[in-house]
């Protein structure tokens, strides 16, 4: 369980535009979130010595980074072979390099052409080998596909609807109206919810999250160092990552996991609310990984803000909205602002609790949750202001 | 010319496959503890014991959870497939498998109906298990 609860600290955000067609190439987008972080930060290029992202073989290397900012040396640079289920645990490993004295002053970035470049949501190669012999062979091949399979099983066994699903796209849509940041800003309703294109039963297009261009970035460092630039700091309350029993050989392999209708996140739970000495109740505003609808039902259960099979009625009634007793996703999510795969729900975090997320913003937030996974592997981070 | 993805076969898998090319469902049988598994794997999650032998099983099974692909990714190669089901269905023996529902109105796929396994060979060398309402 985590034992540094208060101890580091996050004192910078950045992020490029996010659009369908960068126009650049994935190492201008991550050194420009990058930099953008560390001014955020009032920091300069050379108080940098960590770097670390995730990837699927569609990003460039934290050291190739650290080069195109000119860092001179970067003592720490880690690529994590991960997806969504990473985007916060680069910043527990952040913290991990720091508090073992490998680094000082650590970026956590995550940057993709993923629209016009290499598309995680265009399928994965054809070939089926390894753990793909079982699923590709059948036509099983794409991330909505992997996780219609997860939902429809909550369908199955908690009588979980359509309709409970909509509310969840139609209010971070809603959100995102307000975020200049987003991608969609258009609001929408249920009717256009319930009519949107279907994908993959029980999947509609509104179901499913963004493919985005872009970079963001998170600068970590000690709750000392944080003392003393530019913006109050953001604590790090908490963090947690991991999953249940027979996790698979790759984010789509859930063929050994026991209940598809749970997921990473009741295996977590314990751990993340342990160290940080509070429970769900006591959080003001959470970023919950939204790749898709249904995948924010499965952590709302799971971390223990409702039961098992009621995630679908908690979403209901208002509970959810900006002024609702929990607001989710004030950015807009995976489904609305953008697909930064999950490491710009940190930034938004952190809007929320320096107070500076304008229309959006949460009155008084001092706690907020962030998650990131949506299958057998996931992280997930306390922060507060 | 059958443009699909085709299993690629290896040191833990190629029973499977082969069994499949005569007809046969097999899954792999723990040889320390007698806990059966799909997919193959070298070692048992339960005891970790790497030694196994191969289990006929009887093909019947029930749909655990199921998708109905309406999109084709990619659209050249599943246009002209789509709908169709995706299912992992649990065998009677107690283990899942992913495969297709074929013979069946995409929409009449229901939770926990009976299925058997039928033997789809898509080319001369690959074999591929699906399943058909009972």
């Amino acid at each position: 369980m985590w034992t540094l609860r208060d101890k580091y600290a996050i004192a910078g955000t950045g992020y490029t535009d996010y659009s369908k067609n960068s126009g650049t190439t994935v190492l201008n987008l991550a050194a420009e979130a990058c930099l953008n972080a560390i001014d955020d930060a009032g920091l300069a290029p050379e108080d940098v010595d960590g770097l670390v992202s995730f990837q699927f073989n569609d990003s460039v290397p934290a050291m190739s980074v650290a080069g195109a900012m000119g860092i001179e040396a970067a003592q720490y640079a880690l690529d994590i072979a991960g997806g969504g289920n990473a985007a916060n645990l680069v910043v527990l490993n952040a913290i991990a390099a720091i508090e073992a004295g490998l680094a000082k002053n650590v970026l956590c970035f995550r940057a993709m052409n993923g629209r016009s470049g290499l598309r995680l949501g265009g399928g994965r190669d054809m070939h089926a080998h390894g753990i793909t012999q079982f699923t590709a062979p059948f036509g099983w091949i794409t991330y909505p596909q992997a996780m219609a399979m997860w939902c429809r099983r909550h369908m199955i066994k908690y009588g979980t609807t359509s309709e409970q699903l909509g509310i969840l796209a139609v209010t971070f849509r809603g959100n995102a109206a307000l975020n200049p940041r987003a991608m969609q800003r258009q609001p929408i309703t249920m009717d256009d919810y319930m009519s949107a294109r279907p994908i993959v039963d029980p999947f509609r297009m509104l179901d499913i999250c963004l493919e985005s261009d872009g970079a963001c970035a998170v600068l970590v460092t000690s709750a000392e160092r944080a003392q003393d630039m530019r913006h109050a700091p953001v604590y790090v309350m908490s963090g947690a990552n991991g999953g249940g029993a027979n996790q698979g050989d790759d984010l789509f392999d859930c063929l050994r996991w026991e209940d598809h209708s749970e997921n990473y996140s009741a295996y977590i739970a314990h751990d993340l609310w342990g160290g940080a000495g509070i429970g769900p109740e006591d959080i003001d505003v959470a970023e919950i990984y939204d790749c898709f609808t249904y995948s924010v039902v499965a952590q709302l259960e799971g971390l223990g803000f409702c039961k098992p099979g009621e995630g679908p009625n908690f979403v209901q009634g208002g509970r959810i909205a900006r002024d609702g007793a929990l607001p989710l996703n004030t950015h807009g999510g995976l489904l609305s602002e953008a697909y930064i795969h999950g490491l710009n729900h940190v930034v938004e975090a952190v809007d929320q609790l320096r107070g500076d997320a304008g229309p959006r913003q949460v009155p008084g937030a001092e706690i907020a949750l962030t998650t990131a996974g949506a299958m057998t592997v996931g992280s997930a981070l306390v922060l507060r202001n | 010319m059958y443009n699909k993805p085709v299993p690629v076969p290896d040191a833990d898998t190629e029973p499977f496959w082969s069994a499949c090319r005569d007809g046969r469902l097999s899954v792999q049988c723990c040889s320390g503890c007698g806990a059966k598994r799909l997919p193959p794997e070298r070692y048992c999650p339960k005891c970790h014991c790497a030694e196994s032998e191969w289990q006929d099983v009887s093909g019947k099974g029930t749909v655990y959870s199921w998708i109905v692909v309406r999109h084709p990714v990619p659209g050249d190669v599943y246009g002209c497939e789509v709908p169709y089901v995706v299912a992992l269905v649990e065998l009677a023996e107690g283990v899942r498998m992913a495969s297709n529902i074929i013979d069946c109105d995409p929409d009449a796929v229901t939770a926990d109906m009976a299925v058997e396994a039928v033997f789809d060979a898509v080319t001369e060398t690959v074999t591929l298990p699906k399943f058909r309402p009972v």
